[in-house]
């Protein structure tokens, strides 16, 4: 197992959850309800502190004396390997939430499998935060069902953010030579045994929010091998704008 | 925090005499006794009053405190202190929670507090209409606002009314643990760069004055405080929490090596106390009037958070009524 496609695949969820984490964080203050305001900042906290322990882990497998901050706030955006759907911006709430619906619903199926890695390191952080990911999916889930079974205007702003979502959502099953070499070492799990239950939990919830399924179409693809939207780059000058312009300093 | 706009406003004699003057006497006397006074218990109604108004404020400013802070949050300069904002953050909005739900005992329901605020008839502590210009204004605002907030907090922990008094003893345990990080980040920055120090340096120059405001005006001045003493509502005069204040606060400053913009600050070796020059009333009270850097921007935010929002919320009450009824219809099978 090269210890390459380790860092690759590390990176690509470290900076799923880095990106997410960073999406909603910027809903601190402004959120529909103080609830949710507690609510977003704390599901943002756990993606931080989760993307903070996976890039960790990257780094070392990396060897290059980097840290996980190094990672975060000193690399480029063709350099990151989350998904596309992590880095879409907020919009309104219906978006955000949906968003973290379907993020959260494949990041369960996936730490559930993680956590029974071979990479004894990966399975503890994995098993540690498919907990978080249960907690969180708990949070959308119930929000996209009030969103889509609600007034007229919560149904059609809850459809819309799934319609345009959607294509993103392929990318989560995506497998390439990374992840077929950590699927033959039994370091990740098949992406195609993801989806199958990923699909059950998003038609269970969505056909209780009354929320129609889109035909699935073109999906958006690019994210894992650093292909990103135009988005990704405003949100790294905002999120590395102290490191990079303090070169050296510590915090 | 954030109790500073109490004593500003004019005293509520009227209410007083409606009140039986047997159950104030013995109201007083269980006050007296160091008994705690409960939701369902008699009180005066300018005891309720006063108390709605004093958590309700403290409970916006909670809220409103968490846009400075938010201003940062996605600019944090590593990992690790991004999710001690977010965590920090975070317990400010739970502050505000534990708040409103303590001034709902008093029979003022929290959607009529909010609309209070954002109808600019509530106060909040005028410390939040001051910017976040640097990434060391955070950790000004730990170790200096919050700082400051437990000072007037910890004697609220005795305070004579049960909720207020219990909800302040998880809140001040929060907001020590928030000084010592907003300190503890002070120290990594006076210990840093040239360019970190002069940040910490202009935090300080910026924040030290508006902190010492939070105690609210001199006690000469202050209107009504006595009859919240009497109360056991408020326990110690903004003067002596002031200079406690201070006199913790100054020797931390100069251990980071930093100067405060106060030439007139100086140790009194026969009383120990650090004498400080005189504060400038007149910009607390222009910014208490709303004429501060960000009162108009702070409220904008409220609002537009609140009306966006609108949707949400009417969403939810949509779908609980829609749920109760198919309850209701299975039920009734
Ligand atoms: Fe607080
Ligand atoms: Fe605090």
């Amino acid at each position: 197992m090269p210890d390459t496609a380790h860092f690759e695949f590390l990176l690509r969820l470290g900076d799923s959850c880095l990106v997410l984490g960073h999406r909603l964080s910027e809903w601190c203050g402004h959120a529909p309800e103080l609830e949710e305001d507690i609510a977003l900042a704390n599901v943002a906290l756990d993606l931080t502190g989760q993307a903070d322990m996976l890039l960790a882990e990257a780094a070392r497998f990396e060897g290059k004396g980097r840290d996980a901050d190094a990672l975060a706030f000193l690399r480029d955006a063709g350099d990151f390997r989350n998904l596309l759907i992590c880095e879409r911006p907020n919009g309104d709430f219906a978006h955000t939430i949906m968003r973290q619906f379907l993020f959260d619903a494949w990041q369960v199926e996936l730490y559930g499998a993680l956590a029974a890695s071979s990479d004894k390191a990966l399975a503890g952080i994995a098993g540690k935060a498919v907990k978080e990911a249960e907690y969180h999916l708990r949070h959308s889930g119930e929000w996209v069902v009030r969103l889509g079974d609600g007034t007229p205007e919560s149904h059609s702003r809850a459809q819309d953010a799934l319609d345009l979502l959607w294509p993103y959502t392929g990318e989560m099953f995506e497998a390439d030579e990374t992840v077929a070499a950590l699927v033959a070492a039994r370091i990740a799990p098949d992406p195609a045994a993801l989806q199958s239950a990923w699909t059950r939990t998003v038609d269970d919830v969505l056909a209780e929010a009354t929320l129609a399924k889109p035909p699935s179409g073109w999906m958006q693809t690019g994210g894992l091998t650093g292909r990103h939207s135009e988005a990704l780059g405003h949100m790294l000058a905002v999120m590395q704008v102290l490191p990079r312009s303090h070169p050296g300093a510590k915090w | 925090m954030y109790t500073q706009g109490l004593d500003q406003r004019a005293p509520e004699g009227a209410a007083k005499a409606a009140d039986d003057a047997a159950a104030l006497v013995a109201f007083q006397a269980r006050i007296d006794a160091e008994e705690k006074i409960e939701p369902n218990d008699w009180m005066p109604q300018g005891y309720r009053r006063t108390l709605v108004r004093q958590i309700s404020q403290h409970a916006h400013s909670e809220i409103v405190g968490m846009l400075p802070e938010g201003n940062w949050i996605t600019r944090a300069p590593s990992l690790r202190r991004k999710m001690i904002l977010l965590a920090k953050v975070q317990d400010e909005g739970g502050h505000g929670l534990y708040l409103y739900s303590a001034a709902e005992t008093l029979g003022v329901p929290r959607a009529e507090m909010v609309e209070q605020l954002l109808a600019g008839k509530a106060k909040y502590s005028s410390i939040f209409n001051y910017p976040t210009l640097t990434w060391a204004d955070i950790g000004a605002i730990g170790w200096l606002v919050d700082g400051a907030a437990i000072m007037n907090q910890v004697p609220l922990c005795r305070c004579s009314y049960g909720p207020y008094a219990r909800a302040m003893i998880r809140i001040c345990r929060e907001e020590s643990f928030h000084q010592r990080q907003g300190y503890e980040l002070m120290l990594k920055l006076a210990q840093g760069t040239s360019g970190q120090k002069r940040m910490a340096q202009d935090a300080l120059n910026r924040w030290w004055w508006p902190s010492l405001m939070m105690f609210g005006p001199s006690d000469k001045e202050s209107i009504h405080s006595s009859q919240n003493m009497a109360w056991k509502i408020k326990r110690v005069s903004n003067d002596d929490l002031r200079q406690k204040f201070i006199d913790v606060t100054v020797p931390q400053g100069h251990f980071l090596g930093l100067t405060f913009p106060d030439p007139e600050l100086r140790l009194d070796e026969a009383s120990g106390h650090w004498l400080h020059g005189p504060i400038d009333w007149t910009e607390f009270n222009r910014i208490l009037a709303g004429d501060g850097p960000c009162n108009r921007e702070r409220m904008a935010a409220r609002r537009k958070a609140h009306a966006d929002g609108a949707w949400v919320r009417e969403a939810a009450a949509a779908h609980a009524a829609k749920r109760a009824n198919r309850q209701r219809a299975k039920a009734a099978e």
